[in-house]
């Protein structure tokens, strides 16, 4: 972290003099490939609405681990999550019901859990207000050391299970009848954007979070011609809006979060209007 | 659940053989009591109404779906090997055209070991356009999957399915989605693979004026098999005109 603060406290941008920048601008650099790779699935997955669903139960998490007394309500609200997605991939096998109708199911149980949890015994909801919003600029070196070993989790991962990963979302069928354990792939997945939704979602809270799941890989799958434009392409454009929304954040006083989402959504206005047509 | 890799009645001329094969989905009997033989370089046509349980005795093959009964694969030069190896093509194989994944993306995620979203390597590009060759269909190799027409998609799943090569072919529902010209080339094609390659072919299809040209066996089931041998025999007897409400045959 010297290495890094003392490389800006060098260069004549005002904005990085500040620690709290430079801690928030590195946390971007690690979030963006990781939003970024996460994205391409969750779109070709058509998990868009499940991964706001997991935002909501990470929110309920951290109002559990709170009144629990937990000293870290983050690793309670890691566990919560993991237990939610691991649950709903189950149900989801196992139902005749559309995925959309039992994201709903888990989606309003977990939100309706988390308020009835925050609000126990009277207690005040103002205090969660940073889970919905988030705020970048908090984020410690610590914090930032552990997005890096998440962020190298994600990419062996990727390294290894993204072709199976790819097939089992484009046609289960096909790769169920390549010997590939389509549901313990699936669920492995699940709990990856359960445990990063999680721990992302302090910095970039709750509302803002999905946009971030969702838009670099809908920009990109708008544009690429293939599954190795549409990777570097969805973590070009999280990189770009990351550094464009932190900067604009800075200048602006506004919430880093909502405009690292604006940038998203701006690129995604471009990349439509240059959309791949079906031939 | 019982399976095994050598032995029945026919030997090695006999490649796959179900027996007393049942399926039991809670108290509902989707099979019962199938029992057939695909001989080795045989096309066998599975044909039955909807919800006949065509798809599901090509599940029960491919160990995708419990059964009762005793299923057996044989083949020269699979001795050795646990398992079969079972080429598959499965139904409807709808892509979404937004999707961007080409041709050569899919066989990568489907053979290759190193991610696809890192690129294609060049040795695995020249497997790719070998696989499509065998299907004339190199032109394909860049484009994106959710594009082609159904008469290409069938040929590159083929192509996907008989690499590394099978001891058994199994198509689910080839002809559906695939316009007639399309259909007389893949039938064709299959036809040559099976020359070529003496591989036994086992598929469900709807479209019944082929089979006689192009068939060897067909087996006609609804639930259980109501007759099975050569396909004019079936698409004459009274059972198919019963099953399927029409006064002649095809």
């Amino acid at each position: 972290m010297e290495l890094w603060y003392w490389i800006w406290d060098t260069l004549p941008f005002e904005m990085l003099h500040w620690d709290f920048m430079k801690n928030a601008l590195l946390a971007v650099l690690l979030m963006a490939p990781l939003f970024g790779l996460l994205s391409t699935m969750i779109v070709t997955g058509r998990m868009s609405f499940f991964s706001d669903a997991l935002g909501h139960s990470a929110f309920t998490g951290i109002a559990i681990g709170a009144i629990c007394g937990a000293a870290a309500p983050v690793w309670v609200a890691v566990i919560f999550s993991v237990l939610f997605a691991v649950l709903f991939s189950w149900v989801r096998s196992r139902s005749n019901h559309a995925a959309d109708t039992l994201i709903g199911v888990f989606s309003s149980t977990a939100v309706a859990l988390g308020i009835f949890a925050a609000t126990l015994g009277g207690g005040s909801f103002t205090k969660y207000n940073k889970y919905l919003i988030g705020d970048i600029l908090s984020v410690t070196p610590g914090e930032i050391g552990m997005l890096a070993l998440v962020l190298v989790a994600v990419a062996v991962f990727w390294v290894i299970c993204s072709n199976r990963l790819t097939l089992t979302a484009i046609h289960p069928q096909l790769a169920s009848s390549r010997g590939m354990k389509t549901e313990l792939i699936q669920t492995l997945f699940t709990v990856m954007i359960a445990v990063v939704v999680t721990l992302a979602i302090s910095w970039v809270g709750l509302l803002i979070l999905n946009s971030l799941l969702v838009l670099p890989g809908a920009a990109a799958r708008n544009v690429a011609k293939n599954l190795r434009q549409y990777h570097l392409l969805s973590v070009v454009f999280a990189l770009l809006s990351g550094i464009g929304g932190l900067t604009l954040s800075y200048y602006l006083g506004a919430s880093a979060g909502a405009a690292i989402s604006l940038g998203l959504a701006l690129i995604f206005a471009v990349s439509f209007c240059f959309r791949n047509r079906r031939a | 659940m019982k399976r095994q890799l050598h032995g029945g009645a026919c030997g090695d001329s006999c490649c796959l053989k179900l027996n007393q094969v049942s399926v039991k989905i809670g108290s509902d009997s989707i099979l019962k009591d199938v029992t057939m033989h695909v001989h080795c370089g045989e096309m066998v046509a599975l044909i039955g109404p909807n919800g006949a349980g065509k798809s599901t005795i090509l599940k029960a093959i491919l160990g995708q779906r419990d059964y009762e009964g005793v299923i057996t694969f044989s083949a020269p030069g699979m001795r050795h090997r646990k398992m079969p190896r079972i080429g598959y093509v499965p139904q409807s194989p709808a892509f979404d055209p937004g999707d961007p994944v080409t041709v050569a993306d899919l066989f990568a995620c489907c053979q290759s070991r190193f991610p696809a979203f890192l690129g294609i390597t060049r040795e695995h590009r020249e497997l790719v356009l070998e696989c499509l060759d065998r299907v004339h269909g190199k032109d394909l190799i860049d484009k994106r999957v959710g594009t082609l027409s159904g008469g290409e998609l069938q040929r590159v799943l083929l192509a996907l399915a008989l690499e590394p090569l099978p001891n058994i072919l199994i198509l689910d529902e080839p002809l559906s989605g695939v316009d007639v010209e399309g259909m007389e080339t893949l039938m064709e094609m299959l036809d040559e693979i099976r020359r070529t390659y003496d591989l036994s072919i086992l598929m469900t299809t709807h479209d019944f004026a082929m089979l006689p040209r192009y068939a060897d066996q067909v087996v006609l089931i609804d639930h259980r098999v109501l007759k099975q041998g050569q396909p004019e025999d079936v698409l004459d007897s009274p059972e198919f005109r019963q099953v399927f409400h029409r006064k002649g045959g095809v």
